[in-house]
């Protein structure tokens, strides 16, 4: 029948513990330091592009982080936003490597994961087929069948996803006490974790079948999340709206969407509303009238803006999924930021980096 | 060091400019960018068609239009005294495709095909499908303008892509991938020359069939029997699409905001445009923060810290935010100019960042005087 039935039984016997010792269940399968998992091991990023996803993803990474604890970041477009966020060469490959120690002791660890890899790897894992693998390598069949296969692609990245999540309850080496996805952008989200879906019409049963079934039911389980980012404007919250509805029939939790590059003031609507139309007269000593004046029109245009964030903000919190900001910074996005972009994610999320 | 300037209008006023590619990584502003080129372009007396291929319909809204479908419809409201006209389309890739394989071959194969559990992925999720869809459209709209002169310029949106590359590599990709080894070895079964590397096929097949099942692989051999035909019309075409797309009717725009990331893209683009002997004819930088208040961002600090904020708030706030500003403005010069260095000679436009989303046509009327501003 449905899968659903069986997905709904494996999350039920998992239940989310905030206290409970569920958390610490797989401790000891972490070969570093005794973290203890947090409540969602698996966090997948999206937004439409230019709201900085890459960044936010990098950002909850770090915050996930905290003492004892491995991060996986992972990226599954090639674009090599992860070393370049860190600052750091190109990952390559299947290599994980350390992005840095986060200020609160704990690991952030990189991967790339590219499709082609990701299927000799299956090949090689679940059925031993090295030299066969590379024969299929070599006669254009791995390029054909990554390319060409409806929702294979897209099941072979989230298998990898589901691999390195697998490890700590399976209590293998290089486990992750969590897993952080720089996923595709919201246009294409659902389609992407739909992998159900995707290899539906494909495989009716067989192997590739299977393996879709036990990534669908990580996806689905309540140790899963997505995360929408966004931008106080018009696109980007429409987008996010689109996605939130794309989502639901795959029954994958969202669970923060957060809105990216907020101006933050300490003023109140009425206050901006009368510098937006110009109505408040500016009185800067040492400025001249001029300079007053030039000031006053600037800032109108920039309260008028800050009042449309405010009008998007209370559009998102109609979405009925918990919000989180994040400051612009105008100096810019580096390592350092993220820092800071992380103790924000985890003062206002607390429940999900503790 | 400061970039030549990029004269927009010069080269939409250009008789001889057939063809305008706008091309940036995602979110940088490139379908507001050609909706604003074409409205532009149009006004300026050029029977215009764009072509957009961005699912999120943004140009449709834009344009005012509340649903594109796969052939051009004129836009209204336009000012067409000047001789010129504005058609919009959106590219609708599976119908693409689907008319591809209905012109191209005989009813009961293009039935075959269009049923095929294989074409209907590669016509509607494969990645490159999109570009190579844009392609063909843009290959089918210059022959249809050429025949009955309906445009004298077409302006084309590409699609968000993953990465840079795509765009120009997916003809390609999809080209060699219909035309690889596997194919052909599934096309010909162990026969004459094939007859030794059937070994290898025969591990390779034996592979596939415990990987994937035995159904997957007859559905491939299917799909590829009945698309075999296809194959040289599919290859000749992305070739003449390269071709016209090196020629010196078209000219390519590459979009970017001032960010550390859409420059990295930007500079990839260019590179590679120069490096395949594509014709560039510059930048366009979207979103560029600007300041008319002659205030430096220090002491804009200073004098906000020497106001008491219960008494003028509003005032504190603004030079605050005026601070922020100056930032912003001397990070993304300092990011400008670094690539100005790299890749000096490229030619740029700035357009100022907007306090509003371009939604209607006199915003996009805004963009394009931004556009074509000398300053």
């Amino acid at each position: 029948m449905s899968p659903a039935a069986g997905s709904a039984s494996a999350s039920a016997k998992r239940p989310p513990s905030r206290t409970g010792h569920n958390r610490v269940a797989h401790g000891d399968a972490a070969p570093h330091g005794d973290g203890i998992a947090p409540l969602h091991t698996l966090h997948i990023v999206t937004g439409k592009g230019g709201t900085g996803k890459t960044t936010i993803a990098g950002a909850l990474a770090t915050a996930l982080a905290t003492e004892g604890r491995r991060v996986l970041l992972c990226e599954v477009e090639g674009r090599s936003g992860i070393s370049e966020l860190f600052e750091t060469s190109p990952l390559v490959g299947a290599e994980e490597r350390r992005l840095c120690r986060t200020p609160a002791g704990g690991e952030v660890f990189g991967l790339s994961i590219d499709a082609e890899d990701a299927l000799l790897e299956y090949l090689d894992t679940f059925y031993h087929l090295g030299l066969a693998g590379k024969a299929l390598d070599k006669f254009g069949v791995v390029d054909f069948a990554t390319s060409i296969a409806p929702g294979l692609r897209d099941v072979l990245l989230t298998g990898k996803v589901y691999e390195a999540v697998r490890r700590a309850q399976a209590n293998r080496p290089n486990a992750y006490h969590a897993v952080v996805l720089d996923a595709p952008p919201t246009g294409r989200i659902a389609q992407f974790l739909n992998v159900h879906e995707a290899v539906a019409g494909l495989a009716k049963v067989g192997p590739i079948r299977g393996q879709a079934d036990s990534i669908m039911r990580v996806l689905r389980s309540a140790t899963t999340v997505v995360h929408i980012v966004t931008l106080l404007e018009d696109m980007p919250v429409t987008e996010t709206e689109e996605a939130i509805a794309d989502l639901r029939p795959t029954r994958i939790k969202v669970g923060t969407v957060i809105a990216n590059k907020v101006t933050s003031t300490p003023l109140d609507t009425p206050q901006l509303q009368l510098a937006a139309a110009g109505e408040h007269p500016f009185d800067v000593p040492s400025l001249s009238a001029r300079q007053n004046q030039s000031l006053a029109e600037e800032f109108a245009t920039e309260a008028a803006r800050i009042l449309q964030e405010r009008a998007r903000h209370a559009t998102l919190a109609t979405f009925g999924v918990p919000l989180a900001e994040i400051d612009f910074d105008p100096a810019g996005i580096d390592e350092t930021a993220l820092f800071g972009i992380a103790d924000q994610l985890a003062k206002q999320r607390s429940e999900e980096v503790e | 060091m400061s970039a030549p300037v990029l004269d927009v209008d010069a080269i939409i006023n250009d008789r001889s400019t057939k063809i305008v590619i706008c091309c940036g990584s995602g979110g940088v502003g490139k379908t507001t960018a050609s909706a604003a080129l074409a409205v532009r372009a149009a006004e300026a007396g050029r029977r215009v068609v764009v072509l957009t291929i961005d699912p999120a319909r943004r140009l449709a809204q834009s344009l005012g239009l509340g649903a594109l479908d796969n052939t051009p419809a004129p836009v209204t409201g336009v000012d067409t005294s000047a001789g010129g006209s504005l058609d919009a389309m959106m590219l609708d890739m599976k119908r693409t495709f689907d008319d591809v394989v209905l012109a191209h071959s005989t009813p009961e194969k293009a039935e075959m095909i269009l049923q095929n559990p294989f074409y209907q992925a590669l016509s509607s999720s494969f990645s490159g499908t999109q570009e190579y869809m844009a392609m063909e459209k843009l290959g089918q709209l210059h022959s249809q303008s050429e025949a009955d002169g309906s445009w004298d310029l077409i302006i084309v949106d590409t699609p968000p892509a993953r990465s840079a590359l795509d765009f120009l590599d997916a003809p390609e990709h999809l080209s060699s991938l219909l035309d690889g080894r596997f194919l052909r070895l599934l096309l010909t079964p162990a026969r004459g020359p094939f007859k030794l590397m059937s070994v290898g096929f025969n591990l390779v097949s034996s592979a596939m069939n415990k990987v994937l099942g035995t159904q997957i692989i007859t559905d491939v051999k299917t799909f590829v029997t009945a698309f075999e035909a296809l194959f040289g019309g599919f290859r000749a075409r992305a070739e003449q699409t390269f071709e016209l797309l090196s020629s010196e009717h078209t000219t390519f725009f590459v979009v970017a905001t001032p960010e550390r990331d859409a420059l990295r893209e930007a500079a990839y683009f260019v590179d590679r445009l120069t490096e395949e002997g594509m014709p560039l004819s510059g930048l366009v930088i979207n979103r560029v923060h600007s300041s008319t208040v002659k205030v430096s961002a220090e002491r804009a600090l200073a004098l906000a810290e020497d106001l008491d904020p219960a008494d003028q708030p509003i005032e504190a706030m603004a030079l605050q935010r005026h601070a922020a500003l100056q930032h912003v403005i001397e990070r993304e010069q300092v990011l400008l100019g670094r690539f100005s260095s790299s890749r000096p000679g490229v030619a740029r436009t700035h357009v100022q960042a907007l306090p509003t989303d371009v939604t209607d046509l006199d915003s996009l009327r805004r963009v394009g005087s931004l556009l074509s501003a000398e300053d």
